[in-house]
């Protein structure tokens, strides 16, 4: 089992919502405590609401970054800012939306001695929902059919070729099943208010759903993959529960696709069996799932092995998974002072260690 | 019978069987762990028969009727083919 016992360095993690549907930085932060990081933990917000903050023994220092919305511009003085204060030595994002910042300011992060493991920005537009299908068709790996909408009119011709009930998809989060052609019409309406053009029409193949969490080492290997199926579904289509499986079958699809893309970092990969037996690849998302902790349970602590391979260490490939082990997500109240949310809504950062730091210099 | 699925079956003795291939769970009461365990150790059907005739109070026409009841529920979860 990989161990972090020596590392005295700074790791600094986003996404720490918890709740209904949540983010992977607490999970990524726990394997990384649970591979004896004894080093200071940065947690990255958005929103003085992120109930991770609340938590103690979890992130040693909180900062508030400015959305990725704002641009590269603030994103980088701030992480500056950040850095001045309290040296960063690696950063995980756990974020779809902020993981393009990362890839563009790889030169910038390295001038501030910040390290990173993450896909490149080819890696992460090839997995793009909009490109899927085109991309990964002409790898000889199946993706459900796939229709961009830049308009509620274009559901008419794309129905031509699907055949309902189908799914449609925001671009960036968000899938809803539409069983006719009023329901794809507000949904179409309702992605489209919340994550604009284009809205995506997929194929809707009925069958078992896998999700595998991946750590690719940007040369078309798998240093880490742990495939799971979802026991407990929230209405919100999030998986709660969900147990490992040994499907041969399904690993050796998943690494086709990692190999085709060379892809470098953490991902999640979902992906569906027909009624056939075949595989279609449904998603690639391009960080670490809120179930992470699923592969550390199972043997395979792919944070700790992320946080070595951006400090530039070469690893082996992790140890195999153990297959019938199940995770069920728990949530809990957090009893904390208004005085916490105050701090961090009025400086924007929280500096929980401190006095322990300065005892410690 | 292909029952090369049916041997990767985990199976507890409690009657709680997982496949960790799909990562499916069933249950199964004492007689269907029975001819689960006999079906895993490589038994023929006329077999089975004669143990459950032997372990439970039951003629051999109604143990086959049985048995090929619970044969045709694991061929249509697809853990054994003809």
């Amino acid at each position: 089992m990989l161990q972090l016992d020596d590392l005295q360095i700074s790791i600094a993690v986003s996404g720490l919502k918890t709740g209904d549907n949540p983010q992977p930085g607490i999970p990524v932060i726990r394997s990384l405590r649970a591979a004896g990081f004894k080093g200071k933990i940065i947690g990255f917000v958005y929103d003085a609401m992120e109930s991770g903050i609340y938590l103690e023994d979890i992130a040693d220092e909180i900062y508030q970054m400015p959305y990725p919305s704002t641009g590269a511009e603030s994103f980088l003085t701030r992480l500056g800012y950040i850095n001045s204060r309290s040296k960063i030595d690696v950063i995980i994002p756990t974020l779809d939306s902020e993981i393009p910042l990362y890839i563009r300011l790889q030169k910038e992060l390295q001038e501030l001695g910040i390290h990173t493991f993450i896909c490149t920005e080819k890696q992460f537009n090839l997995r793009d929902k909009s490109k899927l299908f085109q991309y990964f068709t002409s790898e000889d790996i199946t993706v459900p059919k796939t229709v961009l909408l830049n308009s509620v009119a274009e559901i008419n011709k794309a129905i031509q070729d699907i055949e309902f009930p189908v799914f449609i998809k925001g671009h960036l989060y968000e899938a809803y099943k539409a069983n006719n052609i009023i329901e794809a019409q507000k949904y179409f309406l309702e992605l489209q208010a919340k994550w604009g053009l284009p809205v995506i029409l997929q194929e809707l193949i009925e069958g078992d759903e896998f999700n595998v969490v991946i750590l690719g080492d940007g040369k078309g290997n798998c240093l880490g993959m742990v495939p799971q199926r979802k026991l407990v579904i929230t209405d919100k289509g999030k998986g709660f529960g969900g147990v490992v499986v040994n499907n041969p079958a399904l690993e050796k699809f998943a690494q086709k696709v990692i190999k085709s893309l060379s892809w470098r970092g953490p991902c999640e990969l979902e992906i569906i069996k027909d009624k056939e037996g075949a595989f279609h690849l449904l998603e690639i998302n391009p960080r670490f799932p809120a179930w992470v902790r699923l592969a550390e349970g199972c043997g395979q602590n792919q944070p700790a092995a992320t946080v070595l391979l951006a400090l530039g260490n070469q690893i082996e490939e992790l140890p195999p998974f153990k297959p019938g082990v199940l995770f069920i997500r728990h949530s809990e109240d957090i009893i904390s002072n208004i005085n916490l949310l105050g701090e961090i809504s009025v400086n924007g950062e929280l500096i929980r260690k401190q006095k322990k730091q300065e005892e410690i210099k | 019978m292909n029952t090369e699925q049916l041997m990767t079956l985990a199976v507890n003795k409690n009657g709680f069987v997982f496949d960790p291939e799909n990562g499916i769970s069933y249950t199964v009461n004492e007689t269907g762990l029975f001819i689960l365990q006999k079906l895993q150790s490589g038994v023929t059907k006329e077999e089975i028969i004669d143990f459950l005739t032997e372990e439970y109070e039951v003629t051999a026409k109604n143990a086959e009727s049985d048995l090929d009841h619970f044969m045709a529920m694991l061929k249509a979860l697809n853990l054994i083919e003809e």
